[in-house]
């Protein structure tokens, strides 16, 4: 089992859905969030690039983020799917430091919070927030481990990219392009 | 642990489709993830659901509001079998729960009065202000009659209203959905095909195998199942053709963009007319069978030659030529899509025609991939006595506009202002849903207008600037708060869905029916609201409509066969289009008899003077107009406008983004507030571009308030449409100020 | 042409956005402590360890009332700087190999006890006075064997002390080079060069804290090597990122030729390195020079330096 994102860039609007969901979904605090979108502009009028991104924890297999977290709420379960125990964490801000993708941020309730890719519904069988809403239906969500799920396919048959694979996190969160 | 990918889908299925046990759910990947206390509370944390639709903008889809015990709404989803959202809410919709939570909601009734010769509202218990508004009902009648007591409305609130008022005997109702919005395409295509576009849109999108987009912004404009159905069509690799001058998000998403100067829009289309006419690529059958007029188009668009066009739209002829073929090629399935905020320069009726004749030469009306015929299930009317005739009405306020199909809000306004030729004097409003300082331009004629009232009575949720105008106002609680009309709208198949209360009212706020059986109940119309709860309404029609409402409260969203025949015309078949002619008028009698251009011609609009843009608006994903602005989940995304500025532009005058500037138009209008620039190449260098609904002026709106520019402050001079009473916005230029142009007095 | 590249859902995460501001001047404050801490304790137990407590006695005795102080504010500005700190001893559950932060708990866990102990045995030898008055050993009568224990075991403790006080310095560099998210950080010289600056610190504090001549020369001398080491390090430092990515590039950018610069070089390398060099060299040399002078400089530059490590790296990003 390893669980992967894949958001198509052809597809996404921009319309930032998936932040709001994620939100209600998982009562983020209301200045907080844990994903966000991003646009690029590249080129002059009217040959313009625009790509639009909904971005969050990348659910990294080579984390920085678990490695460096000295008591271990950083952690790593089933499917790959990073996540933060509230209990353990202290808020020494060293996995805040240490994500290249700033996809972590103080909860104002002082541990550090992050996607979680909706582990909570993953275990009622439903797929994230984001993913369930996205109007545009531009997410897709499985395992990777299954040649044959959607994301495997996706990626198998489609161009994609991560996100500063420089980083050498090894991100499972891809862009189709 | 080994999950397969089908398991995956019937679990998630299963998930989906209701309450179960959470302890199996565990179970079923194993207890071999350590869970966090927050995840387990998570799971097993039951929410109650309950049916509505949303009232964040109006395309009003079916949604389950999730509570939790203490009743706070959580989280609101979309209902999977609703044709207008297929269970998936727009942001806005998702961020609904902020229409609820928004601390700075109106909270109770609000009265005007003078404290030390100021002007300031005290709090009101609802007797008070009910009764105050009750007299002000029989005044009116007795000194004016009822017809001089206007309704400016809409969404939800409107109908209870317009039910009071027309009981009242008041058909002087106006709405901004159709002068500002919409009006000009359903005249437009009204005369072409005899039936309105109507809403939601009949566009078959998600078949289409070529979608033209002329100024529509769909993907801003978050308009929920059309942006399902376009992202359909970019899986089905649908050719889609953007025209804006704009690079819109569609544009950026089209194989063709076609950066377009503004107001050209009409050169364009004659043009495509032309080549798809001179390369025989339309659809010769369609034509011929469905179609009258065709021989005087093509005589009309002989001389529209794309190199014509050209040297008005600037856009090359091969590109004209290409895109053309593109769309014979996909023919019929392919829509010319009519837009929906189309009150442009003035001549949008002919823009909304040429847009329809289009799709008419293209055989696209009523054909799969292109429009299907919508069909809708009546409500019943629950019993109530005949209205009442009033002298004059709506259409006798717009009796200029032979095509007007609803009441015009400009016109309505204008009756307020006392002169010898007012035939329909206006002495007093009622405001609901709407907030008008913001949606309907020309702001000074609002204010003379507004001066001249005897009483103003303002129904809404928050405290917008339109309150501050007001003798009265009234809180109504949101829509996640109360019941309200059976939504019945056209789709591929009738359907119908319920709005059923989630919690209780917050605060002292009302549902609007409630208000409008109060008002009605104190002027003696008691007879027209016999009921206690709206809810006995909608269960004596759910009971007429074969269902009930308790099924209604599990389903949410109810199903019914179609009645009216195939959605797509039958091959070789007869069809009798609704027109006067019984076929798609490419020529327009109609328009001809009415002293109007049979078929549109491009006529030259006024283009900024040196120094000045054109100021473009349009619309952000994450809010509605002005509603929600303050929303606390939506303002997180975006809480102010930028104003787009193409980077020549920001050379020439020195701008960088995030820099603070002010705008004043040619009206000499300076913006009350400033507003930030984003220097960036999506924008043409003779425009500015912002999203429309922010600059408050409003400081009980804690958020929203000064935050970014009101666009329609610039919007002074109105580009009327001759046809239909349409107020065409987009002909305003606009100076960019560096400098703080209020802070001179002070020293 | 420009490229834009922006969030457009209104990120604005406190202490996040736009840049990182999760690690305050209390960390900062906590990076220099812990090396000046280092640095003394190093010394102090390699010259005991040599024999040579009685020659240099600021180095062993006097000094080392500095390192159970300097850790204890240390792991307070910690501690002060955690978001969760009623979590804090879920630090001491576990030990995790790969975290620096990790290893820095539990070097501090063990280097400050034996710190105080190493005080402690030399309590009555340095601060008679103090003791006249305070009267400890009268009253509480086990300190009188435990003074014997430690006194005894000092060379024992001398042998801990030495890598701890080691891994301790280079952990203060370590604990930001193992960030590759921040390119400014990411630099493995990072490690020996905050341990060397520890060591420098260290030497100027005992050169401030030394009564002798002789032992105030040979701290200078270390001082001047260390500084020398030190400079080289921050040349490769910099070296180090010319030859990096772009991102580094721009991190660099900072320091060299950005909000940093007067900083960096003016404070850290000008103020904090080379002047005292060469006032430490003046002096070898036999000129007469106030040696506090640069002592002080050393470590007001070592401070200013974190500070501005903290500050700037925070500042790089990979993305956006
Ligand atoms: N300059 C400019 N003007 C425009 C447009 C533009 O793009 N630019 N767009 C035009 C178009 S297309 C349209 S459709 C119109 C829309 O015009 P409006 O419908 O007037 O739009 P809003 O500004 O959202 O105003 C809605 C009002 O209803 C209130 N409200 C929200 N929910 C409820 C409720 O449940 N009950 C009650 N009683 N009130 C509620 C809100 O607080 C707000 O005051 O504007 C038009 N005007
Ligand atoms: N998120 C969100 N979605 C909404 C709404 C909302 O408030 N928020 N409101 C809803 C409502 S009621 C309506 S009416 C619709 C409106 O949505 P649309 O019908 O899509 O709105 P328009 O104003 O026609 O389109 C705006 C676009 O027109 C472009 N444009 C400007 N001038 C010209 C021109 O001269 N020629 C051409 N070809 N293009 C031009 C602008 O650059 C911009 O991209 O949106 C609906 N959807
Ligand atoms: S919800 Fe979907 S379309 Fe909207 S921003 Fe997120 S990923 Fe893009
Ligand atoms: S994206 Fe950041 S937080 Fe997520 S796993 Fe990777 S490094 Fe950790
Ligand atoms: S902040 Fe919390 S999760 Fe992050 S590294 Fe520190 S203890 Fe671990
Ligand atoms: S997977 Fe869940 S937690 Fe992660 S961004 Fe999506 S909704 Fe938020
Ligand atoms: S499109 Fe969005 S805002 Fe409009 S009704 Fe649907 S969910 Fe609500
Ligand atoms: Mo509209």
């Amino acid at each position: 089992m390893r669980y992967a994102m894949v958001i198509d860039t052809l597809k996404c609007v921009g319309c930032s859905d998936c932040v709001v969901a994620c939100q209600t979904e998982n009562d983020v605090p209301i200045g907080y969030c844990r994903d966000w979108i991003t646009e690029t502009v590249d080129g002059t009028y009217p040959n313009i690039m625009l790509e639009l991104k909904s971005e969050r924890c990348n659910h990294c297999a080579n984390a920085p983020c678990v490695r460096c977290c000295p008591t271990g709420a950083s952690h790593i379960v089933e499917g790959g799917i990073v996540l933060v125990t509230a209990e353990e964490c202290i808020g020494c801000g060293a996995c805040i430091e240490s994500c290249p993708y700033d996809a972590r941020y103080q909860h104002p309730d002082g541990y550090v919070d992050k996607c979680t890719f909706c582990h909570h519904r993953l275990q009622k069988g439903q797929l994230p927030a984001c993913v369930s809403v996205c109007p545009t239906k531009c997410m897709y969500f499985g395992d990777l481990d299954n040649p044959n799920s959607e994301v495997s396919l996706l990626l198998k048959n489609r161009k994609h990219k991560t996100l500063a694979p420089e980083a050498g996190t090894d991100p499972h969160v891809f862009y189709l392009t | 642990m080994t999950t397969s990918r089908r398991k995956f889908i019937k679990i998630s299925g299963l998930g989906l489709g209701g309450v179960f046990a959470s302890t199996s759910a565990l179970n079923l990947f194993g207890n071999n993830s350590p869970l966090t206390e927050k995840t387990v509370q998570k799971i097993t944390k039951n929410l109650k659901k309950t049916a509505t639709y949303c009232e964040v903008c109006f395309w009003k889809c079916a949604a389950w509001a999730h509570s939790d015990e203490q009743g706070n709404i959580q989280k609101i989803i979309g209902n999977e079998t609703d044709p207008h959202c297929y269970g998936r809410l727009c942001p806005r919709g998702t961020g609904g729960v902020g229409m609820y939570s928004d601390e700075d909601r109106l909270k109770t009734p609000l009265i005007r009065t003078t404290i030390d010769g100021e002007e300031t509202f005290r709090e009101a218990s609802w007797d008070e202000a009910l009764d105050l508004i009750a007299s002000k009902f029989k005044d009116i009648k007795e000194k004016h009659g009822a017809e001089s007591f206007a309704l400016l409305k809409h969404g939800s609130p409107g109908k209870h209203l317009e039910h009071l008022f027309k009981a009242y005997g008041s058909d002087t109702i106006a709405e901004p959905a159709y002068a500002q919005c919409r009006g000009a395409r359903e005249a437009g295509f009204n005369a072409t095909f005899g039936s309105w576009v109507g809403s939601p849109e009949p566009t078959d999108i998600r078949d289409t195998k070529c979608l033209v987009l002329i100024g529509s912004h769909i993907g801003e404009n978050m308009h929920n199942s059309q942006v399902q159905e376009m992202s359909d069509a970019i899986d089905n690799n649908a050719t889609i053709i953007t025209v804006d001058p704009r690079l819109s998000t569609a544009a950026s998403k089209s194989q063709y963009w076609l950066a377009i100067k503004p107001a050209t829009d009409i050169a364009l289309m004659l043009a495509w007319m032309h080549v798809i006419i001179k390369e025989d690529l339309y659809d010769k059958n369609y034509v011929k069978r469905y179609t009258t007029g065709f021989d005087e188009l093509k005589e009309h668009v002989q001389n529209f030659t794309p190199e014509w066009a050209y040297g008005i739209t600037t856009i090359k002829p091969e590109e004209i030529i290409k895109t053309a073929r593109e769309m014979a090629h996909a023919a019929p399935a392919v829509i010319i899509h009519p837009g929906r905020h189309v009150s442009w320069y003035g001549d949008d009726t002919q823009r909304a025609r040429a847009m329809a004749i289009l799709n008419g030469l293209l055989g696209s009306w009523g054909r799969r991939g292109g429009f299907y015929f919508k069909e809708k299930i009546s409500v019943p009317k629950y019993p109530h006595p005949k209205y009442p005739h009033p002298k004059w009405d709506w259409t006798d306020v717009g009796e200029k506009f032979p095509l007007a199909q609803m009441g015009i809000t400009t016109e309505v306004i204008k009756c307020a202002i006392p002169s010898k030729d007012n035939k329909y004097p206006v002495k007093a409003m009622m405001v609901a849903g709407t907030n008008i300082t913001k949606s309907i331009p020309d702001k000074k004629l609002l204010e003379e207008a507004i001066d001249e009232l005897e009483f103003m009575v303002v129904l809404d949720t928050m405290p917008m600037d339109v309150t501050g105008y007001a003798d009265v106002v009234l809180p109504e609680c949101t829509y996640l708060e109360r019941y309200d009309g059976i939504r019945s709208a056209t789709n591929r198949t009738p359907s119908i869905a319920v709005r059923i209360p989630a919690v209780k009212p917050k605060y002292d706020s009302k549902p609007g029916w409630w208000v409008a059986k109060q008002i009605g109940e104190r002027i003696g119309l008691g007879d027209f609201f016999k009921y206690d709860d709206y809810k006995e309404v909608i269960e004596w029609q759910l009971e007429k409509m074969g269902t009930s409402l308790e099924e209604m409260e599990k389903i949410g969203v109810k199903h019914y066969p179609r009645k009216s025949g195939p959605m797509y015309l039958v091959e070789g078949e007869h069809h009798e289009f609704p027109t006067d002619s019984g076929k798609i008028e490419l020529y327009s009698k109609e328009l001809k008899n009415l002293g109007f251009d049979a078929m549109p011609l491009y006529t030259k609009h006024p283009e900024p003077p040196q120094g000045f843009y054109r100021l473009n608006y349009g619309r952000s994903p994450m809010h509605t107009f002005s509603r929600t602005a303050n929303n606390p989940n939506l303002n997180a995304l975006k809480s102010e406008n930028n104003l787009w500025v193409n980077p020549k532009v920001a050379r020439i005058i020195g701008l960088k983004t995030g820099q603070s500037v002010w705008l004043r138009n040619q009206d000499k209008i300076t913006s009350t507030f400033s507003i930030k620039v984003r220097v960036t190449e999506r924008i043409r260098w003779d425009s500015v571009y912002m999203v429309h609904g922010f600059g408050h002026d409003n400081k009980k709106l804690s958020r929203a308030f000064g935050k970014g520019i009101n666009d329609t402050q610039m919007v002074t001079k109105t580009m009327v449409d001759p046809i239909m009473g349409g107020t065409g916005m987009r002909g305003n230029f606009v100076e960019i100020i560096t400098e703080d142009p209020h802070k001179t007095e002070v020293i | 042409m420009i490229q834009e590249e922006l969030f457009t859902s209104g990120r604005n995460i406190p202490n996040i956005d736009p840049s990182l501001e999760i690690w305050h001047w209390p960390i900062a404050v906590y990076l220099f402590l812990g090396g000046l801490a280092a640095g003394i304790l190093f010394f102090g137990a390699l010259i005991y360890i040599l024999g040579k407590e009685d020659q240099y006695p600021a180095a062993v005795k006097t000094a080392s009332i500095i390192p159970p102080i300097a850790l204890s504010l240390g792991l307070l500005a910690l501690v002060y700087d955690l978001t969760h700190p009623l979590y804090t001893w879920q630090l001491y559950t576990t030990f995790r190999i790969e975290s620096p932060m990790s290893w820095g708990a539990w070097v501090l866990l063990i280097t400050t006890p034996l710190s105080f102990i190493w005080t402690f045995s030399y309590y009555r030898e340095v601060y008679p006075k103090l003791e006249a008055k305070l009267k400890m050993f009268k009253r509480f009568n086990f300190l009188n064997s435990f003074e014997k224990f430690t006194i005894k075991n000092r060379k024992n403790i001398a042998y801990a002390l030495i890598p701890l006080a080691l891994i301790l310095g280079v952990y203060t560099g370590i604990l930001l080079s193992a960030f590759n998210a921040r390119p400014l950080w990411n630099n493995a010289i990072l490690g020996p060069l905050f341990l060397v600056s520890g060591l420098s610190t260290g030497a100027a504090a005992i050169i401030l804290l030394s009564k002798t001549k002789a032992e105030k020369h040979l701290f200078g001398k270390i001082d001047l090597g260390l500084i020398i080491i030190e400079l080289a390090l921050i040349t490769h430092m910099i070296m180090g990122y010319y030859a990096g990515s772009q991102v580094q590039l721009e991190a660099m950018q900072l320091l060299v030729n950005g909000d940093f610069t007067l900083m960096f070089f003016g404070f850290v390398v000008i103020l904090g390195l080379i002047v005292p060099a060469i006032l430490e060299l003046i002096e070898l040399i036999g000129f007469k020079v106030p040696v506090v002078v640069p002592a002080l400089l050393v470590i007001l530059g070592g401070l200013i330096f974190r500070f501005v490590m903290i500050e700037a790296g925070q500042l790089t990003r990979f993305l956006y």
